[in-house]
């Protein structure tokens, strides 16, 4: 099975920031519930910068092109979000270096280490209610689906639905960490704005690096 | 260049409707476009001061006019603008080196942070004061990497005295109010006497393991970029233990009179701390924006009285709009137990916009 070009993970992120643009006002307001109120804005804002830099990203390896990515996304968004999704690019472009195209399997180690990378720079768990309650579960599934000879649209199809049940799984939960956490039972009933945002990511790449 | 009256005509036209555009009609707001706001601010903020500050547009950071102070701590702090006039009118002598702030209401970045603590480093090392967020604790740890990858010596200390929260491991903690104001000026004085990063470090912890804030609302405050107030509070409700950014607090409940409010802010600060008799205390009263100095005072008097009654020393005091939120109408109280060295360090020379006095 073909391997993911540099230009397919640039297609990438140009689906999560039309997915994102499509969802601004609904990122805002579930954050407006939990938190305040300002997700989808913030979101948006890091992702027209990185598309404003497409000439100088594209055509780049990998490792230089996530990089780009996340360093856009850190200086632009401010908030815990670009400090957490910035550190994701950063960390997963670290396994990317000099290389111009990932294997499947190439491509999961990648996200395993931005997720790390999140988890370390969040101090957060799953169960928290954060954005890891829906990538975990998902970059678990990929991996497994990968490992059993499953072709990568299916694996990337199994995470997309992983993030998805790992998002409706915040709704019950009590936040823990992040702004959320000073509501303690109130914020109890709502999705959390984050994980809604790393379903995003999967779907981006569902449909776009099959 | 002379135009034809009609060219500047439509063009007027288009800017007027532009405005109306973008302006929703319920917020009054003295703003050219939402997104300029903190530029803009900064960029007069810097007019106004120039004598004292330098304002950086390049990466959005304000400095001393003589940065970098040599053979002294610099303190870094920042966070999200609407909070004024913290922090950058407490960038000058004997407080703050630089200050970062961010969109309203939203921690800056790394890249603000990091280009701030080049700039004031001199070679004693930098103190990040942080208030308790997880975006500002998030972006200045990243900061603190970059500083620290070039050689920079960088610690920091993190505020967090909001009694309203419940402390818990299991949440993101109690939320840094007040007591930040405090800290920065007990700090920014034991830097500019010479004391070590170390020391910086360790009296900041002290100061904040010594200060108590609880807030209360009585309208909400509107974020420009939004447009509408952050939440919906009833002209007859007030919340109590409201954060700086409108988060909600502890209880909302009837209007009651100013001395009922003062207790129920007072009350659980005391509890908290705990305070004892002869215990020697800085009583800050602080406007959240739209409460005036004229109420600040009622709520100052009998804040001073309940304290002088239990038998606690109001020993220092400080009154005043310092940590705001917009033009939310409402106020704060913080309690600082002192000692003899914060209280030495309290009454040094300052001189920055917001506050000076010993020059």
């Amino acid at each position: 099975m073909s391997n993911v070009s540099s230009n397919q993970i640039f297609a990438w992120i140009e689906r999560y920031a039309a997915h994102i643009a499509e969802q601004k006002d609904y990122l805002t307001e579930l954050d407006a519930a939990i938190g305040d109120g300002d997700h989808g804005a913030n979101m948006h804002r890091g992702l027209q910068a990185v598309l404003a830099k497409k000439a100088e990203l594209q055509n780049t390896d990998v490792g230089v092109l996530l990089k780009g990515v996340a360093m856009t996304l850190i200086s632009t968004i401010g908030g815990a979000s670009g400090a957490l999704y910035g550190t994701f690019f950063l960390q997963a472009s670290t396994t990317a270096e000099g290389k111009t195209e990932l294997s499947s399997t190439e491509f999961g180690s990648l996200l395993e280490k931005g997720l790390a990378g999140i988890v370390l720079r969040g101090k957060a768990a799953l169960g928290d209610k954060t954005m890891i309650d829906a990538l975990q579960p998902a970059i678990k599934a990929y991996k497994r689906s990968i490992e059993s000879g499953e072709v990568r649209e299916d694996a990337l199809s199994k995470a997309v639905s992983a993030a998805e049940r790992g998002l409706k799984s915040t709704i019950p939960l009590i936040a823990r960490k992040g702004r959320a956490s000073y509501l303690g039972e109130r914020s109890a009933g709502h999705p959390d704005p984050g994980a809604s945002s790393s379903v995003l990511l999967f779907r981006s790449a569902a449909e776009t690096l099959c | 260049m002379a135009l034809p009256a009609s060219f500047s005509l439509s063009f007027l036209s288009i800017l007027i409707s532009c405005s109306h555009a973008i302006l929703p009609q319920d917020m009054k707001k003295l703003i050219n476009l939402p997104e300029n706001v903190v530029v803009e601010s900064i960029t007069g903020f810097g007019a106004a001061f120039s004598n004292l500050v330098k304002v950086h547009t390049n990466a959005n950071y304000i400095t001393r006019a003589d940065a970098p102070a040599k053979d002294k701590v610099a303190l870094v702090s920042g966070g999200g603008s609407g909070h004024e006039p913290m922090h950058g009118g407490f960038v000058g002598r004997g407080m703050l080196d630089a200050a970062c702030p961010g969109a309203v209401f939203t921690s800056p970045t790394p890249d603000q942070m990091f280009e701030a603590t080049k700039a004031v480093n001199g070679g004693k090392g930098v103190l990040q004061i942080v208030k308790n967020y997880t975006g500002d604790v998030l972006n200045f740890e990243m900061a603190a990497d970059l500083a620290r990858a070039e050689g920079i010596e960088v610690e920091a200390v993190v505020i967090d005295d909001d009694v309203a929260v419940k402390d818990s491991l299991w949440t993101a903690g109690r939320r840094g109010v007040g007591t930040t104001v405090l800290a920065e000026k007990i700090c920014g004085a034991a830097a500019e006497a010479g004391h070590s990063l170390k020391e910086v470090v360790a009296l900041c912890h002290n100061v904040n393991a010594n200060g108590r804030s609880m807030g209360m609302a009585l309208t909400s405050c509107t974020v420009p970029h939004v447009g509408k107030p952050t939440f919906d509070l009833p002209e007859d409700e007030m919340e109590i233990g409201i954060g700086i950014h409108g988060e909600p607090g502890r209880t909302r409940t009837k209007l009651k009179s100013a001395d009922e409010i003062t207790e129920m802010l007072l009350a659980p600060i005391v509890a908290d701390l705990p305070l004892r008799a002869r215990d020697e205390v800085l009583l800050f009263v602080n406007s959240m924006g739209g409460t005036p100095l004229l109420e600040l005072f009622v709520v100052y008097g009998k804040a001073h009285e309940i304290l002088t009654k239990a038998g606690i020393k109001v020993a220092r005091s400080l009154v005043g709009p310092y940590i705001t939120s917009l033009e939310m109408a409402g106020a704060s109280i913080t309690v600082l137990k002192l000692d003899n060295q914060m209280t030495k360090l309290w009454d040094a020379p300052v001189l920055t916009p917001a506050l000076r006095w010993g020059v």
